[in-house]
């Protein structure tokens, strides 16, 4: 059965102004300046989800730019999955989203995925967007049978998929792109 | 559903690429962690046409329109089209495609850029469309002007378009960079190169397409677009993960 396969594009980096094309309203551009795709509208246990992405000697990354993907409340996905975009801020490199907590997730065999968003994460520097995962610090049960913890080799690594709780409905998810307590990333 | 085939992490740039700066400090040191693809990634945000705004795909006017001018961007008049499709050649149909460029003179209308070049009144740089039911799509603009940036020294980017691709999965979610055929600049840009395989950098050079050339109005360039494929279902009745 020989197939000819067509490459995929490659990637490039996103660069430092992704903003104008992404976030125009963060650009300060006169177009879409009412946008805020880092609140989703959606029906649920509505949270907040902030943090800071960081580099290799603990730097914050105030240009990275990160998309948001989870089912809805009835685990619904596809046109009705919610979808959000947040921009680190300029100054202080914090992103945050408005969103709700995301049920349960079925996996291939029958199995279950604790509650979980999909991240990725756009910056300059980085060559190829990182793909990594935010779990729910409450859900400690689920997570011992999560297939994607589960295959994470040490308690440490699976702990930088695990946010905090930060009081009522609101989790803080810092992100490490190297070193100490490095975030796990997925190929998938 | 079937997976996506898996990415081919050669083709693509690798997360360190010294020759890059910036990347030394925004690199995993780990390897990715390699897992199966779940209903989360197999499916994706799904964007309606009726989201963009009638100016969105035209750059030439679309900042002016927004500020209120009746004036056009100054640059080199070109359209910007080509196909989406998968690995397989089956095209990607209704997805969203973003766009963003520097002026014609090499400038980016944001904060954080101060290259002495001046901004064009009439340019914003934001763009975006989405491909038709047999997965093409166009977007009209000015060509971008190549920019000096800090890496060795001054460094030059070669005139470039950034591209941004959802698909129909997040698994086929993609952000690139056009080029220019003909531009001599491509192959002593460092971000380029961080691409290894001569035919991979030769996937982001758009061609002049002077067939499609309009008349006294612009010029064309063809840029098509290659998301993950599906693997293929060797035996259709075979129920899923087995
Ligand atoms: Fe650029």
């Amino acid at each position: 059965m020989p197939v000819n396969y067509l490459k995929e594009t490659p990637s490039q980096t996103a660069g430092p102004y992704v903003h104008i094309g992404l976030l125009p309203a963060q650009a300060g551009l006169a177009m879409r300046h009412n946008e805020a795709l880092n609140v989703i509208a959606a029906e649920g246990e509505r949270i907040v989800i902030d943090g800071i992405v960081h580099d290799g000697l603990g730097n914050p990354v105030k240009d990275a730019l990160i998309e948001l993907w989870q089912p809805n409340a009835r685990g619904e996905l596809g046109a009705k999955g919610l979808w959000g975009r947040a921009g680190a801020d300029h100054e202080t490199g914090l992103y945050r989203f408005e969103t709700i907590r995301p049920p349960a997730l079925p996996w291939r065999n029958g199995q279950n995925q604790a509650p979980h968003c999909s991240l990725l994460i756009f910056a300059r520097g980085i060559n190829i967007h990182l793909h990594t995962r935010m779990y729910f610090p409450e859900d400690a049960a689920l997570h011992a049978s999560d297939p994607a913890l589960q295959r994470v080799d040490s308690a440490a690594r699976r702990a930088t998929l695990v946010a905090a709780n930060q009081g009522p409905g609101h989790y803080r998810f810092d992100i490490r792109l190297q070193g100490e307590n490095e975030t796990v990333f997925f190929d998938m | 559903m079937t997976d996506y085939m898996r990415r081919d992490r050669s083709w693509h740039p690798p997360a360190y690429t010294p020759g890059y700066k910036t990347s030394v400090l925004r690199s995993p040191k780990c390897a990715l962690l390699s897992l199966d693809q779940g209903p989360a990634e197999k499916s994706g945000p799904v964007f309606k046409a009726d989201m963009l705004h009638e100016l969105d795909n035209d750059l030439i006017r679309n900042y002016a329109a927004a500020t209120g001018s009746p004036g056009e961007a100054i640059g080199e008049r070109i359209i910007v089209h080509g196909r989406v499709m998968d690995e397989t050649g089956r095209p990607v149909p209704r997805t969203l495609l973003e766009v963003w460029q520097a002026n014609a003179g090499g400038r980016y209308r944001h904060r954080n850029d101060r290259y002495l070049a001046p901004l064009d009144p009439n340019f914003g740089g934001c763009g975006r469309c989405m491909s038709d039911d047999e997965g093409r799509y166009f977007f009209r603009t000015i060509k971008p002007g190549p920019y000096p940036w800090p890496n060795h020294g001054s460094d030059w980017r070669p005139a470039h378009i950034h591209v941004s691709i959802f698909g129909e999965a997040f698994a086929q979610r993609l952000i690139t960079q056009l080029y220019f055929e003909g531009d001599p600049l491509i192959p002593l840009c460092p971000i380029v190169r961080t691409i290894r395989d001569d035919r991979a950098i030769e996937q982001l050079v758009a061609k002049l397409d002077m067939g499609e050339m309009r008349s006294f109005d612009c010029l064309v360039y063809r840029f098509d677009i290659v998301l993950r494929g599906r693997q293929q279902t060797f035996f259709e009745n075979r129920p899923e993960g087995m």
